[in-house]
């Protein structure tokens, strides 16, 4: 197994190793039978367009990845368990080569209501270009620069689940750095982030326990969400700092924060209408962002069985350049087709541009089943006019093409 | 009074046979409907087989818990295990009689729950010549009817009526339902798509009966006239009366659905 980054071996993560073995040996001593795995296997390539900014970064890079998931059922399916790690091996990242928990969880689900123990990943969202609200997961950014890879959380989750919505309460039992690519990786700050140097506003550090509560409810064509997040920071701020090696380097720092988000999405005919916004709260500086727009689509364009989506969304972060986000003022324009065929065929294409500085980033994803098992998948992302201000600077010429085959099981 | 009931005959039978074919069209489908009421609630397991114009084949397989709902349309949840990479995804549909059903889809790999716009009816039903609108719930206010013709199906006597989707969102103009007079189940369905051509003819074989009372054909099998294409739909397993609650049809179950 690769040696996971040196800022990601913490305690918990040690905690997490034994509890992960101790399920692994329990699990074997049980008849087969009852336990079901299931996941993919894959190889990755990327393929970058121009030399990088830095001459260490590399320019074609190679990866094999391995997401297996055990469960097991019981008690008429009012028991669950599930083990699902992961393990990255990069070519030529050492930061991307790592292994995680995504979950190792035990649920026990009563009538109208549910308990949940151990590590587990959460959603809470319903736009597409950014996850503004999503923040019990720690996000995986070494897997993907969108962000949407995310790293096991250990927690306690109780849920009321009444005629009045669903009443989800977490207690978040230690703290996950978020990962960055290393010195040779693409797609990162010039300097690099040195997650060695991470430091804490709280004195706790890693082993402060966070909470987060959230009701949602369907009314009619509605669904709604109000959350509220206290405890450390998932999105650190990050200062210039000097490493033990005398590299010039930049080091996260996390803030305590309170957050409060409401996510809210109108489904009516065609057309879903969404809304994420937050108002955000630290000793640091609070700020409020939005983002919301539509996706609208068209059943069986041109009498064939295919559907385009069209979908539009702005971006807004109250701190404007200064934010950690480099999607404050910008527009999301995108083409969703869906094949509706054998191979379940898609292909999603569209731009984010900022309205202020021009600075716009290209992306197109695709995915196509071949025969039952095997499943390819296309990323291609480029960024144009990139203004020096914007947070995406460091990738302007970091374009590239991932192509992922992946077996699945 | 014998003569009184003699009058009554008489009576009933002239309203019969001034039943418009409208009227006797939606009367056999309540007849339909009403024999199959009060089932409460099933588990199966469903399989389709998916065959293109070359004859390559492509297997899904999924299970199926599906609910009753008193004064509404049924509540079904759908359970994806294969193809492999579609594992773990699930489709929970609240059925109405006469709005837009509510539908979420849980997507497992992110561990997110989508409201997804019912009003996609028309569309396959992951890439099979089934749309969704096919296996949706049958609801009677979905349709308005128009009693054919008696007939013959291979050897069984049966009504053959026609039906028109209400919702304007349909992929259908018309369907012609050939039903068994003794048993009022469906024996073969027509699809006529947005120009009136024939597009598609569904024929139910294997009934088997449940709780001495409610049939169900365990292959169901869909024949696209139009592109060659055809899908085997097999249900194993069905088991009725297990026990499910309003909670195992929550946005909540569907994370936890395997």
């Amino acid at each position: 197994m690769a040696a996971p980054g040196g800022a990601l071996a913490t305690k918990g993560r040690v905690v997490v190793r034994r509890l992960s073995l101790l399920a692994f040996l329990s699990l074997w001593a049980l008849p087969a039978a009852a336990w079901e795995w299931s996941g993919n296997a894959a190889v990755e390539g990327r393929l970058f367009f121009q030399s990088p900014l830095d001459p260490r970064q590399y320019d074609q890079d190679g990866s094999v990845s391995f997401d297996p998931e055990l469960a097991h059922e019981w008690n008429q399916g009012r028991d669950l368990f599930v083990f699902h790690p992961f393990l990255r091996i990069d070519a030529r990242d050492d930061e991307r080569s790592h292994w995680d928990i995504r979950e190792l969880q035990w649920t026990h689900a009563g009538d109208g209501w549910e308990v949940l123990a151990g590590v587990n990943k959460v959603f809470w969202g319903v736009t597409e270009a950014w996850h503004l609200v999503d923040i019990v997961n720690q996000t995986d950014l070494v897997e993907n620069p969108d962000g949407e890879q995310k790293l096991g959380q250990p927690m306690v989750k109780l849920s009321l689940e009444r005629e009045w919505g669903i009443l989800d309460l977490y207690a978040l039992l230690g703290f996950r750095e978020r990962t960055f690519p290393g010195l040779h990786g693409r797609i990162r700050s010039h300097p690099r982030v040195d997650g060695d140097l991470a430091a804490f506003q709280s004195g706790a550090g890693r082993k402060r326990v966070d909470f987060a509560v959230r009701w949602s409810q369907s009314i009619g064509d509605w669904d709604l969400g109000i959350a509220h997040f206290h405890g450390t920071a998932r999105d650190p701020l990050l200062l210039p700092a000097v490493n033990r090696k005398g590299e010039r380097v930049l080091a996260p720092f996390y803030d305590l924060i309170d957050q409060t988000s409401l996510d809210l999405q109108a489904t009516l005919g065609q057309w879903l209408w969404k809304l994420e916004a937050i108002y955000h709260h630290s000793d640091y500086g609070s700020f409020y962002a939005w983002t919301g727009g539509f996706e609208y689509t068209l059943v069986g364009v041109a009498d064939s069985a295919a559907d385009l989506g069209l979908l539009g969304e702005l971006l807004y972060d109250q701190r404007g350049d200064r934010s950690s986000t480099p999607f404050n003022h910008d527009a999301f324009v995108a083409l969703r087709w869906t094949l509706n065929d054998e191979q379940s065929s898609e292909l999603l294409g569209g731009f984010i541009v900022d309205w202020r500085n021009r600075s716009t980033l290209i992306d197109v994803e695709g995915s196509r089943r071949l025969g039952n098992d095997w499943k390819l998948s296309l990323q291609l992302r480029a960024w144009l006019d990139v203004d020096a201000d914007d947070l995406q600077y460091p990738f302007r010429r970091d374009d590239y093409l991932q192509l992922e085959l992946a077996r699945y099981f | 009074m014998k003569r009184l009931l003699l009058l009554f005959l008489v009576l009933a039978t002239a309203v019969a046979w001034a039943q418009t074919p409208e009227e006797k069209g939606l009367a056999i489908a309540k007849e339909v409907d009403a024999r199959d009421t009060g089932w409460g609630d099933f588990q199966a397991k469903m399989s389709m087989l998916l065959r293109n114009r070359q004859g390559e084949e492509s297997l899904r397989q999924m299970r199926v818990k599906s609910m009753e709902v008193q004064g509404d349309g049924d509540k079904t949840l759908i359970v994806f295990d294969e193809p492999r990479d579609v594992k773990g995804t699930a489709l929970l549909t609240f059925s109405h009689k006469t709005r837009d059903d509510d539908q979420w889809l849980y997507l497992p790999a992110l561990k997110r729950v989508k409201r997804i716009a019912s009003r996609n009816k028309s569309g396959p039903f992951m890439g099979s010549e089934f749309a969704y609108e096919d296996l949706a719930s049958q609801e009677i206010e979905k349709y308005t009817y128009k009693y054919l013709r008696d007939d013959q199906l291979e050897g069984a006597p049966v009504f053959v009526i026609e039906r028109y989707p209400v919702s304007h969102y349909s992929g259908y103009t018309r369907q012609v339902v050939w039903i068994d007079k003794a048993r009022y189940i469906p024996l073969k369905i027509e699809y006529y798509d947005r120009k009136n051509s024939l597009l598609k003819t569904l024929v139910f074989e294997d009934y088997h009966q449940y709780l001495d009372r409610y049939w169900r054909a365990h292959r169901m099998f869909m024949r696209n006239h139009q592109t060659g294409k055809s899908t085997l739909l097999t249900w194993k397993e069905y088991r009725f009366r297990t026990g499910l609650k309003d909670s195992d049809f929550t946005r909540n179950s569907l994370k936890r659905a395997r």
